[in-house]
């Protein structure tokens, strides 16, 4: 909590001061065997640990890509859950060495506290109330309370959305997700907001989930993506390029069955050069030629770990909509590998 | 003392080198420059390397406007303010939790203090168990059972409990008191009369004393001051006309609007907080009160004092002085546990920090701003008593 920022922040401090000695991210993580990961502190679907306390979900599994692609291995992440509130500074001060962690990209994160590398997941802030309410917009929450958590693009968004409404609200917000959920659920609030994907995944851990519904209003828009630090371009290609090898490989239809067939069959250019049979482009970055080929006949491709962990046929069932492919009517969209 | 006479060339000729007072200066100076060089390169460094990750130094982010909102906005914070007056928000937040969580400690810690040492068999153990187990219990946990407490326990703002019909609201979104609004000069008669009677009682205690070491006769200033405390303020309100309007609370959509609200998370931190330092306080007062030695009391029986003289004018001074330093730290800790705010989303100086560090990335200057905050607050309090120590000690003759 805030120790945990403190000493953070001295870590900025001290890390600001003796980087330099520090070689890139990149090396190091090669040099420590493992990447640090920044998740977050449990959110159904997008980093939560399971009843064995394996790490799952879609931000997890991003993680676990990147050490697909590097060390062909995807146990070597260590995880380290975050506070919306200690992320940056966590980032910033090298106790991690990307924060994948339902991040919205916004111009001062990616100019100020650091770099995004993609888009894993586009999303909008929505608001969840009790059905016993009988509301059916957002229009008619003037006067409410409203629960959700600090240091977020939520709490911001909220203000501006009820002033530009000329509405009255009241805040309450919480560090951690855990106490708005329970604080919500304890009526201490008439309105639970936050990132649409993140209310699904909220309403899970509710005693009476299927009393409360999420109204039809989105009011922004929520990139949420992994970040890295300023200024480390060897990292920064490594972890954007995995995203896109995720995102090619759905593309190409190469898929965790079928990526061997694939590797040693396909005549199809773009999948050679994908899978490392053509060209260099996975040395050019500082890793092995088969890094894609790992990424996906180790986890799978962009498609897949979204389904898997929050798709149709997981708990939060999730249609793909605007995250479908770019080809197929959504956002999805990486630049060609050559 | 025994005077030296040995004159300044009878001193034994010593290089200057070996010379301790000069060795003292030559070191010291060495070690400050150590010190002053590291502390530069620290700063120098860190301004570099922030400035190679364009992070912005400086403390003109503070009038940047902040975007959020607060839950307990106890002094203005209109749309466009700025982060600097989002923290002076959380300081004025901090300062609330400390002053209610002081007076209730105190009053609760000076009941089960002078409890433990009650005759009565039940009382002195009730006491005991209440410092027990309040002392050990973390106080985050507290915090969290009185807030999860208190939710679990009101009603919701639809059926608000309503201890006095009409005016006074509780329910799960805090306890809704009517809004005092004084007309023509009632507002500031009472507020200057206050001020005005605080004044001059302390002028009739000093006049009251004197007078009683020169003469022996006592005065009754204690009554004085209540009735020019209570008295002006009361007299300038009646000359007003009695002019105060009183705006309940009324029952709107999803809450209560109008009227003063005193939302459910200070209630828990107050709460907790008072109840836990309690404990500690009870333990002080008790030791305080044990550390007056019973002859005082039987002296003060047999030169004829009455039983409350004998503790107004001899045990309780003397136990004070044993019992206000120790006193003042728990204030300390008490102010400094308030920053436990954080969990349970009450905006303290932490908590509003911690957002502003979030939303703007100025991590270091808000850290540094927490630190001068908590840093002035502990060292004038030291300093206070200090100062009051050095008059209640004990001067020896
Ligand atoms: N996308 C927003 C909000 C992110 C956020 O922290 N959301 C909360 C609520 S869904 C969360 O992730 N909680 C999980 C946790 O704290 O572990 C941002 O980047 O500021």
């Amino acid at each position: 909590m805030t120790k945990t920022m403190i000493v953070a922040t001295f870590g900025v401090a001290l890390a600001a001061s003796v980087a330099g000695a520090s070689a890139g991210t990149l090396d190091d993580v090669k040099a420590k065997g493992f990447i640090q990961c920044g998740v977050s502190q449990g959110l159904a679907g997008f980093s939560q640990p399971d009843s064995a306390g394996n790490w799952a979900g879609l931000d997890v599994d991003f993680c676990r890509s990147i050490a697909a692609a590097i060390f062909n291995d995807t146990s070597k992440v260590k995880f380290t859950p975050l506070s919306a509130k200690e992320r940056f500074t966590a980032l910033q001060s090298g106790e991690i060495d990307v924060l994948s962690r339902n991040t919205t990209w916004t111009m001062s994160r990616d100019t100020k506290q650091g770099k995004f590398a993609g888009v894993m997941y586009y999303d909008g802030q929505g608001f969840m109330v009790r059905k016993s309410l009988g509301i059916t917009s957002a229009k008619q929450l003037g006067g409410a309370s409203v629960c959700t958590n600090t240091g977020t693009t939520t709490e911001l968004n909220l203000a501006d959305w009820f002033r530009t409404q000329k509405l009255d609200y009241k805040v309450v917000s919480f560090e951690k997700s855990e106490e708005v959920v329970k604080a919500y659920d304890a009526g201490r609030c008439d309105v639970l907001t936050t990132d649409a994907s993140g209310l699904y995944a909220e309403r899970l851990k509710l005693t009476k989930p299927d009393e409360h519904i999420v109204l039809p209003e989105i009011i922004s828009k929520e990139p949420l993506g992994p970040m890295v630090r300023q200024g480390d371009d060897a990292w920064f290609n490594v972890v954007k390029w995995t995203y896109f090898a995720l995102l090619s490989a759905e593309e190409a239809g190469v898929t965790k069955a079928n990526v061997d067939e694939m590797k040693a069959k396909s005549e199809n250019p773009d999948i050679k050069r994908l899978l490392g049979k053509d060209g260099s482009f996975g040395t050019d970055i500082g890793l092995t030629n088969d890094w894609a080929y790992q990424i996906v006949k180790l986890m799978g491709n962009y498609g897949e770990l979204f389904e898997k962990n929050v798709g149709e046929t997981s708990p939060l069932k999730i249609s793909r909509g605007i995250n479908a492919l770019w080809s197929k009517g959504g956002l999805q969209y990486a630049p060609p590998i050559r | 003392m025994a005077e030296d006479h040995r004159s300044a060339d009878e001193a034994p000729r010593v290089p200057w080198y070996n010379d301790p007072i000069w060795r003292g200066y030559v070191f010291q100076g060495l070690t400050l420059i150590v010190v002053a060089g590291i502390a530069w390169t620290i700063v120098h460094n860190t301004a570099v390397n922030l400035e190679k990750r364009h992070i912005a130094q400086g403390f003109g982010f503070l009038s940047t406007t902040a975007g959020f909102d607060l839950a307990q906005e106890s002094i203005s914070f209109p749309k466009d303010a700025s982060y600097g007056r989002a923290l002076l928000v959380g300081l004025v937040n901090t300062v609330i939790v400390a002053v209610a969580g002081i007076v209730f400690a105190t009053i609760v810690g000076f009941l089960v203090g002078v409890g433990r040492l009650s005759h009565n068999f039940v009382i002195s153990r009730l006491c005991t168990g209440y410092v027990e187990l309040l002392r050990n219990i973390p106080l985050l946990l507290q915090i969290f059972f009185w807030y999860f407490a208190v939710l679990g326990v009101l009603p919701s703002p639809r059926d608000s409990i309503q201890p006095v019909p009409g005016w006074v609201f509780l329910n799960n979104r805090g306890l809704y008191l009517p809004e005092f609004r004084f007309g023509g000069f009632a507002g500031d008669g009472i507020f200057y009369g206050l001020i005005f009677g605080l004044v001059v009682s302390w002028f009739v205690r000093r006049w009251a004393s004197k007078r009683q070491m020169e003469t022996g006769q006592p005065f009754p200033a204690g009554w004085t001051s209540v009735a020019l405390i209570v008295g002006l303020p009361l007299v300038l309100f009646a000359a007003s006309g009695f002019d105060l309007t009183l705006v309940a609370p009324k029952k709107s959509v999803f809450n209560l609007s109008g009227g003063i609200q005193i939302i459910p998370e200070l209630m828990a931190l107050v709460l907790a907080i008072s109840l836990y330092t309690a404990s500690f306080i009870a333990e002080v007062v008790r030791a305080g009160i044990l550390a007056v030695s019973h002859g005082q009391t039987e002296a003060a029986r047999s030169l004829g004092l009455s039983h409350g003289q004998t503790l107004r004018l001899v045990v309780i001074p003397q136990a004070m002085r044993v019992i206000i330093p120790p006193l003042t730290n728990q204030y300390l800790n008490l102010t400094k546990n308030s920053s436990l705010a954080v969990a349970i989303a009450y905006p303290d100086l932490v908590s509003v920090g911690g957002i502003v560090l979030n939303q703007s990335g100025q991590a270091i200057e808000v850290i540094a701003i927490w630190m001068a905050i908590y840093l002035g607050t502990s060292v004038a309090t030291a300093m206070i008593m200090n100062a009051y120590n050095r008059r209640m000690a004990i001067v020896e003759r």
